[in-house]
């Protein structure tokens, strides 16, 4: 019967297309990259994140186009104005423009962030894989210098530090990486630690390869997820740590506009109760964004971590 | 399948002795084991687990684990510059690093975990290729690409820039092949080549190993515990039992007439083809000595069918044909 015939090939062709196709065996990174940005970008939430990441780093590198006012031009004659058209957010005790500040401080307070978040990254992971490779004294030292710095409240230590080498933005940048590259190179201690005894390991040492080739170009790109991962997400730690030393009067000298030092301000009560403007948006803005990179942190580690592959 | 015999001697191995501890207490892995290697031949190490052979490979690598120790003996190669004794060299020392690779390579059991799985199997044979040569990338490509074609691997040009992953067992193990052979090795450690792979690739592996070695000229150490791969490829064997070479002889010789106790039996144990299902096979009785609680003299006394007195004193290595030694005092009993 042609009539159930081509209801049966119908049918087998639903079925086809419903049976997924087996997937691939799937070791390696470079191949894992494509699939991990696929099932990145799968996933809602992470999207809102890129979202609010990208328009937010986007108005901030683009400020000088954007931003209405120079950010340090002081107009004594507008002084505390709430939002209006002239001022979308208003205008701060000197008269100078919020938006404008909030734009222009966003290029320093990410800079500091990223700068951080990167600087200790590269040294955290430059001394898991050395020491993690070699072992022996080395490693014990370095081991035991991570524990110090971490066994103390970070705060404490960067409040101490800053006040020994003072304040500037490269300084705080230093000081965090200082700081913070403690538990990356945990991080990348470990995974240097159970991958360099796979057997390729051995299978290239047998082959002469020596051994600063073997931590960088055959142990590191193993490791490069779970490093990815921690970049963003101490990434908005730095971020928040400049805010809160700003705030405290700490942080980055007061002419350079920082999130942190336009929230600065609002160590006032006057200035909370009856000018929002000055620290409502831009304390939103710091939210948003460190909120944003801890939601592209958390995706790229569900896409990135074999252990929550499904 | 006869190699062309040469007399050029690459490695010398004399009375190496290596010693692993453990818990503290010192296991001699490796005793007073001596043989040669010659150009263009293959030396096969037998023996069960855990008698030494894998442990003496790595001692010619100075590849031992971090507990391990050469305590005597020599291990001289002989570089195309001169003679060196490797078991003087410092394990991860410059002028160690610099045998491994272009004068000395070494392929593993497992061909699924010795490539990086982040790297493209043609990446990885050109980073091999530039490491030890001065060539372009593009020079590098074209020979890793016709190295993959010696090795046996269809259609290189696409396989090349495939991840590990894509290959299965054999093929991964020929890129292993051609990743060593891609420094010009003039020694191959080969440390139970095909362990993880099926019989027929096996074959095939072994295959190209032969060919390889004739072709380049190359010394072969092959480590197995199959004696039909010894027969099928060696142009020499050392048997080893709880660390010392028993036997050590020309193939031919060994097979045709076994003199140790433990080669006799090792032979017996191997069923034949033809023979049907119902033959009787020959395990060889009892089991290794705990290596902490060994016997005091030969370590096969208490499973060898002629033990007597004297055996527990340690026998001497005996002549009993033109470069064929064995470890064993039968030959001076009376009867």
């Amino acid at each position: 019967m042609p009539q159930s015939t081509r209801r049966a090939t119908k049918i087998m062709d639903k079925v086809a297309r419903a049976v997924p196709r087996p997937a691939e065996p799937d070791f390696g990174i470079t191949k894992n990259s494509h699939r991990a940005m696929r099932k990145l970008l799968r996933q809602p939430v992470t999207l809102v994140g890129v979202g609010i990441f990208v328009i937010v780093t986007l108005a901030c590198l683009f400020a000088f186009l954007i931003a209405p006012y120079d950010p340090t031009a002081i107009d004594m004659t507008s002084v505390l104005k709430p939002p209006s058209l002239e001022h979308l957010l208003g205008t701060d005790r000197t008269g100078r423009d919020v938006l404008s500040r909030i734009l222009f401080g966003g290029q320093v307070s990410i800079a500091i962030g990223l700068g951080s978040a990167v600087g200790a990254a590269i040294l955290g992971t430059t001394l898991g894989l050395l020491a993690g490779y070699r072992g022996g004294w080395l490693d014990s030292i370095v081991l035991r210098a991570s524990e110090l710095f971490m066994a103390f409240p970070q705060i404490i230590v960067v409040l101490l530090l800053v006040s020994i080498v003072g304040q500037s933005a490269l300084n705080l940048v230093i000081i965090f990486v200082a700081t913070g590259w403690g538990s990356i190179y945990r991080m990348a201690r470990s995974v240097t630690l159970s991958i360099r005894e796979e057997e390729f390991v051995m299978a290239q040492r047998a082959l002469g390869i020596r051994p600063l080739v073997i931590c960088f170009k055959e142990i590191l790109p193993n490791a490069i997820g779970p490093i990815a991962v921690n970049i963003t997400l101490s990434t908005a730690m730095f971020i928040l740590q400049e805010s809160s030393l700003s705030f405290l009067g700490l942080g980055v000298p007061m002419e350079t506009p920082t999130w942190g030092n336009i929230l600065n301000a609002a160590n006032d009560l006057r200035v909370l109760r009856d000018a929002w403007w000055l620290w409502l948006p831009v304390g939103a803005v710091i939210a948003a964004f460190v909120l944003s990179i801890n939601l592209i942190g958390d995706g790229l580690r569900d896409s990135t971590d074999p252990n929550l592959q499904g | 399948m006869s190699a062309p015999v040469t007399d050029d001697v690459v490695l010398r191995v004399n009375g190496l002795s290596t010693t692993f501890y453990q818990a503290g207490r010192p296991n001699p892995a490796v005793i007073d084991v001596s043989f040669q290697v010659h150009a263009g031949q293959t030396l096969g190490l037998v023996g069960e687990s855990g008698c030494g052979k894998s442990a003496t490979a790595a001692s010619i690598m100075q590849l031992l684990p971090p507990l391990a120790r050469i305590d005597r003996g020599e291990v001289i190669y002989h570089s195309a510059d001169g003679v060196v004794d490797i078991a003087t060299l410092r394990r991860d020392g410059k002028r160690m690093r610099s045998l491994r690779g272009p004068e000395i390579a070494m392929i593993f059991q497992d061909p699924m975990v010795s490539l990086n799985p982040v790297y493209t199997v043609g990446w990885q044979i050109v980073e091999m290729i530039r490491l030890h040569k001065k060539v372009s990338r593009s020079a590098a490509r074209q020979s890793a690409v016709s190295l993959l074609g010696q090795m046996g691997i269809p259609d290189p040009e696409r396989r090349f820039d495939e991840y590990p992953h894509q290959f299965s067992g054999g093929m991964r193990q020929r890129a292993m092949i051609a990743m060593a052979l891609a420094c010009e090795p003039r020694l191959l450690v080969a440390d139970e080549p095909t362990t993880a792979l099926d019989v027929t690739i096996q074959a095939q592996i072994f295959e190209l190993l032969k060919q390889q070695s004739v072709e380049r000229s190359m010394a072969t150490i092959l480590i197995t515990h199959d004696m039909g791969v010894v027969a099928e490829l060696t142009d020499r064997v050392a048997v080893m039992y709880m660390g010392r070479i028993v036997e050590y002889g020309r193939t031919q010789d060994i097979l045709d007439d076994p003199q140790h106790p433990y080669t006799r039996a090792l032979i017996a144990a191997i069923p034949q083809l033809g023979r049907g299902k119902d033959q009787q096979l020959v395990a060889v009785g009892g089991s290794t000595p705990d290596p902490y609680h060994r016997p005091p003299g030969c370590q096969f006394a208490p499973r060898c069918p002629l033990a007597r007195d004297v055996c527990d004193t340690i026998p001497p290595m005996v002549e009993v044909g033109e470069g064929h030694a064995m470890h064993c005092w039968r030959l001076s009993f009376d009867d």
